[in-house]
C-alpha cells in the first residue's frame, strides 16, 4: 500500500468573529507507513489546524484539496470513524470532562473502536488489566483513573494521559500536536517512549513540535518545516538542528 | 442483571423516539364509569371496602377540591383537564387469588418481562416456590390502580415491617393509617393533592418499627394500563426511632394519545433517628415527537422529619411525562434533622417540567442539600422551582443548593428560580446556580477517541448528573444512566 | 387577587383623570401577586393619597442642607414633583428630548406612575457629546400626598452621562418616580442612586433601560430608607454587544421593608451583564432581592452573571431572596450565586482579640461585606460620596 497518509493542496478556514480566515493553503503531505514525521514551524503557521482538520473538527471548513488515509477520503469521515480507522489525535491541551469518569470513559472508546474495527469487546476485568499495565509503564497513579477526565490534571498528567489513551486505541496512524508543550523532561521521556513503543512497520506518527527537543526522543524519518498553511520545505532529521540553531528565516526566504 | 440487559437489548431495537414500553396488557378490566362526583368516591370507597372514617376523610377531601382552582404559577402549558372526562377506578377482574403459578394471568406475566422486571422476581410474584429466598428487593406490583401481589410479606413481618398495599392497610392497620394519613401532606393542601385525597385507589404502606433496619430496599413499579384512567397512587411511610428504609419507584407508561392525568401523593414520616431514603426513576410516557399524548404529571411529595436527627433524602431522575409538576419536599422539625434532594430532569421534543424542592427548617442545627441537574433538548421546557426557608427557630442551620442546567440545542429552555427566605440570623444559605451547553470542545474529543455523537452526549450529560445518579440504589442507577441516554435521542446532530 | 376596594386606589383613580381604567384593572398587588409577594403593599391600601403642594424655596434647601450631594456638575432639583427653578441647571450640553419612549406595562409601579405622571427631567445628550455630571434630587415633604416623576433620559450614539439620582423627604408620602431610558449606539449611562426616603415615606421606583449596541447602562442603588422601597429595573440589551450592570446595597433596619428588584432582558447576541447586590439586614429589617435574568432565543453568546448576598445582624431580621435564571438560548454562559447569613464569629473573635471593641469589629465586617458592591462604582469620588452617605 503505498498510499497510507496523503494530502493534496489542502485549503481550510476558520470563522473567525464572522470572517474566514483561510488558515490552511494548499498544504501537500505525505506519510508513508511506518515511518515517524515530524512538523515544525512558527506560531501561526497552521500546524495544529492540519491536526484538527485531518481529525475531523467542524469549526474548520475545507474549502480544497484532499487528504486521503488508507486510501479512504478522510475529510468525508465522521470523527469517531477516523479513530476507528486508525487515526489518533493528541491534544495540544484535552478538554476537562466534569464527572466523567477517567477509567468508564477509557473503556468506552477502546470499546467503541474495538466494535468498529471488529473486534471484540473488553470485559471490565481484561480491560482494567490492559489499562493497569499501561498506566505502570507510563508512571501514572491509580488515582488518575479515578479522577474525571482531565479535570484538575497537571499539565504533564494531561499529556500522559493521552499517551494512555493512544496505548491503548492502538492507532496506525498518530499526531501529536505540541505534546511536548509543558513537559519537564522525565515526562518528556515518557511520552517518547510511548510513542517509540509504538513503532512498527504498520505505524505511523505526525509529530507537530516548536522544537527540536521532542526530536531528540522520537527521531522522525522527515522532518518538513511549515509556514504560512504550507508546506515550505522537507528534509532529513537533520533539518531539525539547523532550525534550533538558525530559525525558520532562511526556509522562509527560501520559500518566498 | 437481567432487568438491565434486557433493556439494553430492547432500547438496541428502538426506533427514534418510539417510546420503549408502549404497549397495552389486554386483560379484562373492571372500570367505573367515567366522571367525577360524590358518588365516584362513594364507589372507590365501598369497592375498596373501606372504614366509614376512611370515606368521611375522602368525601371532606372531595369538596375541598371543589372549591379549589388548580395552580397556575409553574412554567407550563397544556389545555385545559376535563376532570368529568376519565375513569377514577379500574381494576383487574378479580380471579380466585393468586396463590398458585397457574393463577396469575400469563398476560401480567409478560408485562413485567417488558417492564424488565427480573426473571427471578417475575417468578416470585408468580408465586414459584424457593424464589423468596434468593431475592435481594421486594416488588410491590402496582397494576392499573390495583395491587395484584405483593411479595415478601412474610420476610418483612418476621422483621416487623409492614410493606402492604394501602387499600389493605386501611382494613387491617386502620389505627396506623388514621394517625398518619394526611398528617404530612394534608387533604385540602393544594389541588392536585384534594384530588388524589378523594380519589386514590392504591399504592403502598410502609410502616418500619422502632431499631429496625429494613431488611431489603423496597420497590415499585406502577404502570397505567387502562385508557382514559387516572392514575391517583397514595404512598405512606412511617419510619420510626432509629429505623431505616429504602424506597424505590419506577414508573412506565404505555403510549396512547389522549394525555393522562396522574395525581400521586407520597407521605413520608421519619422519627427520631430514623432515616428514609426515597428514590424514584420516572418514565412515563412521554408524548411523541409533536408533544401529542403523555402523561401530566402532578405529583405531591412530602416527606417530615419529626424526631431528632432524622434524616429524609429524596432522589429522582425524571425523564418521562409530557408534563412533571413536582416538588418533593422536606420539613425540617427535629433538632438536627437532614433533607436532601437530588435530581436530574431531562426533557426532550416538546415535554415541560417544573420540578424542584421545599426544604422548611424548623428547627436548631438542621441541614439540607439540593442538587439539582436540568437538561432540556427539542422543544421542551425545563424548569427548577425551589424554596428554602429558614425559620426564627432553624438556628444554626444550614443549606446548601448547587442547580446547574445544560441545554442541548436552540430551541428549548431551561430555568432557575429558588426562592429563598431567611428569618433567623445564624442559619446559612448557599445557592449556586449555572446554565451552559455541551461544549463542542468536548464533543469533539469523545468522538475522536471513537465515540459516535449520541455515545458521546450520553457521557458527557452522565457526567453532569454524576452527583445525583451516584445517590440512586446500584440498581437504578445503571438503568437511570441508559434512561438519559434514550431520553436524549434524536437530540443532537 | 387585589385590593380594588382600598381607599389608596380609589384616591389615585379619582385623581387620574380619566386614566385610571388600567390602574382600577390592575387593583393594589397582595402577596398574591408573584412579584409582590414578598413586598405587600398593605402599609399604603388605606390611605386617600393627594396630590403634594408645591414647597417654598425655603423648605427645600432646608432638605438639601441635609443630604451628601456632589459639589461640582449640574444639579436639577424637584420639590413634590415640581422642578425648582432657582435650584436647578441642566448641563450645557443637553437639550430637551423629542423622542418617544414606549411605556412599559404590566408593572403596578410604572402603571401607577402612567395614571398620575408629573413630568420630570426630559433630556437628550447628543452623539459623541460627554454630558459629565448631572444630580438630580428628588424631594417629598407632606402627609398623604403622592409624587409621580416622569423622566427621560436619552443618549445619542457614543453619548455619555453620569446621574447622580438622590430622593429624600419629610412626612408620610410616596414617591413613585420613574425613568424611561434610551441608551445609544456606544453610548454610556451611569446611574447612581441614592434612596434616603423619610422614614415614614414610601418609594416606589421604576426604571426602565433600552440599551443598543455596545452600549452600556451602569448602575448602583443604594436602597436605604422608606417604610418601604421598592427600586425596580428592567433593562432590556436589544443589541448585539449590549452590556448592563445592575448592581446596588440596601441597608435595612428598624420595621422596614427594602427591596431592589430587576429584570435584565439579553433581547439579542453577545450582550453581557454583571449584577451583584448586597443586603445588610439590623433590627426587624426585612431585605427582598428579585433578580430575574432573561434570555431570549436569539440572544446567543450571552454571558451573564449575578451575586446576591445578604448578611442578617439581628435574630428579627429576615430576607428573601428568589434570583431567577429563565434562558432560551443554548450557547449562553449564566450563572447566579445567593448567600444569607450572619457575620462570622471567627473573625469577629479574631478582630475582638487584637483589641477592636466589639461594635467596631462588627462595622469593620460589615463594610467588608459591602465594600465588594461599592467598588464597582466606578468613579472615586462618588464612591466616596456613596460611603458618606451610607453613614449620614
Amino acid at each position: 500500500m503505498s498510499d497510507f497518509l496523503k494530502i493534496q493542496g489542502l485549503q481550510a478556514r476558520i470563522d473567525a468573529d464572522g470572517t474566514p480566515k483561510d488558515i490552511l493553503k494548499g498544504l501537500d503531505l505525505e506519510v508513508p507507513k511506518g515511518e515517524i514525521h515530524a512538523i515544525m514551524g512558527p506560531n501561526g503557521s497552521g500546524k495544529s489546524t492540519l491536526s484538527y482538520v485531518l481529525a475531523g473538527r467542524d469549526d474548520y471548513e475545507v474549502t480544497g484539496g484532499s487528504a486521503t488515509f488508507k486510501g479512504q477520503d478522510l475529510l468525508a469521515l465522521e470523527p469517531e470513524e477516523r479513530a476507528a480507522l486508525g487515526l489518533f489525535l493528541a491534544f495540544q491541551s484535552p478538554v476537562e470532562l466534569p464527572g466523567v469518569n477517567n477509567a468508564n470513559f477509557l473503556r468506552t472508546a477502546v470499546n467503541a473502536v474495538r466494535r468498529a474495527r471488529g473486534e471484540a469487546e473488553l470485559d471490565a476485568v481484561a480491560f482494567l488489566k490492559a489499562v493497569r499495565a499501561e498506566t505502570k509503564h507510563l508512571s501514572m497513579s491509580d488515582d488518575m483513573l479515578k479522577r474525571a477526565v482531565n479535570v484538575g490534571f497537571s499539565g504533564g498528567e494531561k499529556k500522559r494521559n493521552e499517551v494512555l489513551q493512544m496505548r491503548l486505541l492502538q492507532p496506525s496512524f498518530a499526531i501529536l500536536d505540541e505534546t511536548d508543550s509543558g513537559l519537564d523532561i522525565d515526562a518528556l521521556r515518557i511520552v517518547a517512549e510511548g510513542v517509540n513503543s509504538l513503532r512498527s512497520p504498520d505505524f505511523s506518527a505526525l509529530v507537530i513540535t516548536h522544537h527540536q527537543r521532542l526530536l531528540d526522543y522520537i527521531v522522525p524519518d522527515r522532518v518538513h518545516v511549515m509556514a504560512h498553511g504550507r508546506i515550505i520545505h522537507s528534509g532529513g532529521p537533520d533539518i531539525a538542528k539547523t532550525l534550533e540553531k538558525q530559525g525558520y528565516t532562511q526556509f522562509l526566504e527560501a520559500a518566498a | 442483571m437481567p432487568a438491565v440487559t434486557e433493556t439494553r437489548e430492547t432500547v438496541e431495537k428502538l426506533a427514534k423516539s418510539s417510546y420503549e414500553w408502549g404497549f397495552e396488557t389486554d386483560i379484562e378490566m373492571d372500570i367505573a364509569p367515567k366522571g367525577l362526583n360524590e358518588e365516584t368516591v362513594r364507589l372507590i370507597s365501598e369497592r375498596k371496602g373501606e372504614p366509614q372514617w376512611m370515606l368521611d376523610w375522602r368525601l371532606k377531601a372531595f369538596r375541598a377540591w371543589l372549591e379549589m382552582e388548580e395552580p397556575t404559577w409553574a412554567h407550563l402549558h397544556h389545555p385545559p383537564i376535563d376532570y368529568q372526562d376519565a375513569h377514577y377506578f379500574a381494576q383487574p377482574k378479580k380471579k380466585p387469588g393468586p396463590k398458585s403459578l397457574d393463577e396469575v394471568d400469563p398476560e401480567l406475566l409478560k408485562t413485567y418481562a417488558k417492564l424488565g422486571i427480573p426473571l427471578h422476581e417475575q417468578a416470585l410474584l408468580a408465586g414459584v416456590e424457593g424464589a423468596e429466598e434468593r431475592l435481594p428487593v421486594a416488588v410491590d406490583a402496582v397494576f392499573d390502580s390495583v395491587s395484584v401481589a405483593t411479595t415478601f410479606r412474610k420476610t418483612l413481618a418476621e422483621a416487623g415491617v409492614i410493606f402492604c398495599p394501602i387499600s389493605d392497610a386501611i382494613r387491617e392497620y386502620p389505627e396506623l393509617v388514621r394517625k398518619y394519613l394526611g398528617t404530612v401532606v394534608p387533604a385540602g393542601d393544594n389541588f392536585f393533592a384534594a384530588l388524589n385525597s378523594a380519589v386514590f385507589t392504591d399504592g403502598s404502606f410502609v410502616y418500619i418499627p422502632e431499631g429496625v433496619r429494613c431488611p431489603m430496599e423496597l420497590s415499585t413499579y406502577f404502570r397505567i394500563n387502562a385508557r382514559n384512567t387516572g392514575q391517583f397512587e397514595r404512598t405512606l411511610i412511617i419510619a420510626e426511632d432509629r429505623a431505616t428504609v429504602s424506597y424505590l419507584e419506577g414508573c412506565t407508561a404505555p403510549q396512547r394519545d389522549e394525555n393522562q392525568l396522574h395525581a400521586a401523593v407520597v407521605e413520608l414520616i421519619a422519627m427520631e433517628d430514623a432515616s428514609i431514603k426515597y428514590s424514584t426513576v420516572q418514565n412515563w410516557y412521554p408524548g411523541d415527537d409533536e408533544g401529542r399524548g403523555g402523561i401530566y404529571n402532578f405529583v405531591t411529595k412530602r416527606g417530615i422529619c419529626r424526631g431528632a436527627r432524622s434524616k429524609i433524602s429524596w432522589t429522582q431522575v425524571e425523564t418521562g411525562s409530557a408534563i412533571t409538576w413536582k416538588y418533593p419536599s422536606c420539613v425540617l422539625a427535629g433538632e438536627g434533622s437532614v433533607g436532601e434532594f437530588y435530581s436530574v430532569a431531562v426533557t426532550n421534543n416538546h415535554q415541560q417540567a417544573d420540578t424542584g424542592t421545599k426544604m422548611i427548617h424548623l428547627a436548631p442545627n438542621t441541614r439540607s442539600t439540593i442538587i439539582a441537574k436540568t437538561i432540556s433538548a427539542g422543544h421542551s421546557d425545563s424548569t427548577y422551582r425551589g424554596l428554602v426557608r429558614m425559620q426564627p427557630k432553624a438556628r444554626n442551620a444550614r443549606n446548601f443548593t448547587q442547580c446547574d442546567s445544560l441545554l442541548i440545542g436552540d430551541q428549548c429552555g431551561a430555568h432557575t428560580v429558588p426562592y429563598i427566605e431567611s428569618r433567623n440570623m445564624t442559619a446559612r444559605v448557599e445557592h449556586e446556580a449555572t446554565t451552559s451547553k455541551i461544549s463542542e470542545d468536548q464533543l469533539f474529543y469523545c468522538r475522536s477517541r471513537g465515540l459516535s455523537e449520541e455515545d458521546a452526549v450520553g457521557l458527557i450529560v452522565n457526567g453532569f448528573c454524576r452527583e445525583v445518579l451516584k445517590e440512586l440504589p446500584m440498581e437504578f442507577a445503571v438503568e437511570a444512566q441508559k434512561l438519559l441516554q434514550i431520553s436524549l435521542e434524536g437530540s443532537v446532530g | 387577587m387585589t385590593q380594588n376596594a382600598a381607599p389608596a386606589l380609589e384616591a389615585f383613580i379619582a385623581r387620574s383623570a380619566g386614566q385610571g381604567a388600567v390602574l382600577a384593572e390592575t387593583g393594589l398587588p397582595t402577596r398574591r401577586v408573584e412579584a409582590w409577594r414578598y413586598t405587600p403593599l398593605r402599609s399604603i391600601a388605606d390611605t386617600a393619597w393627594q396630590k403634594a403642594a408645591p414647597l417654598t424655596t425655603e423648605t427645600v434647601t432646608a432638605l438639601l442642607a441635609r443630604l451628601v450631594l456632589p459639589e461640582t456638575g449640574a444639579r436639577v432639583v424637584y420639590g413634590n414633583g415640581q422642578l425648582m427653578d432657582a435650584l436647578s441647571a441642566l448641563p450645557e450640553a443637553v437639550r430637551q428630548a423629542l423622542e418617544n419612549v414606549s411605556p412599559l406595562k404590566g408593572l403596578f409601579s410604572a402603571t401607577l406612575n402612567t395614571a398620575l405622571g408629573e413630568r420630570g427631567l426630559d433630556i437628550c445628550v447628543p452623539a459623541g457629546t460627554d454630558a459629565g455630571l448631572l444630580t438630580l434630587v428628588s424631594l417629598s415633604d407632606g402627609q398623604d400626598v403622592s409624587t409621580h416623576l416622569q423622566h427621560r433620559i436619552v443618549l445619542e450614539d457614543g453619548a455619555s452621562l453620569t446621574l447622580y439620582d438622590v430622593s429624600a423627604g419629610e412626612g408620610r408620602y410616596i414617591a413613585n418616580p420613574r425613568f424611561d431610558i434610551v441608551v445609544g449606539k456606544g453610548a454610556t449611562l451611569r446611574h447612581v442612586k441614592v434612596q434616603r426616603e423619610s422614614l415614614t415615606g414610601t418609594h416606589l421606583a421604576i426604571v426602565s433601560a433600552d440599551v443598543a449596541e455596545r452600549g452600556e447602562y451602569d448602575s448602583f442603588t443604594l436602597n436605604q430608607g422608606s417604610s418601604l422601597a421598592r427600586h425596580e429595573a428592567v433593562v432590556t440589551l436589544g443589541a448585539p454587544h449590549a452590556m448592563a450592570h445592575v448592581n446596588g446595597v440596601q441597608i435595612v433596619d428598624g420595621q422596614r421593608l427594602n427591596d431592589l428588584t430587576s429584570m435584565i432582558h439579553h433581547a439579542a447576541p453577545d450582550g453581557s451583564s454583571r449584577q451583584t447586590v448586597k443586603t445588610v439586614l439590623s433590627d426587624a429589617g426585612q431585605g427582598v432581592f428579585q433578580g430575574k435574568i432573561l434570555v431570549d432565543r436569539v440572544a446567543q453568546k450571552t454571558d451573564g452573571y449575578q451575586m446576591n448576598q445578604a448578611l442578617l445582624l439581628s435574630e428579627r431580621a429576615q430576607i428573601n431572596s428568589k434570583p431567577e435564571l429563565e434562558i432560551y438560548a443554548d450557547d449562553v454562559k449564566c450563572s447566579h450565586g445567593a448567600t444569607v447569613g450572619a457575620l462570622d464569629d471567627e473573625q469577629l473573635f479574631y478582630l475582638r482579640s487584637r483589641g477592636i471593641p466589639e461594635a467596631e469589629a462588627r462595622d469593620i465586617l460589615v463594610r467588608a461585606f459591602l465594600i465588594d458592591a461599592l467598588d464597582l462604582v466606578a468613579d472615586e469620588g462618588l464612591r466616596d460620596l456613596l460611603l458618606r452617605s451610607m453613614t449620614s
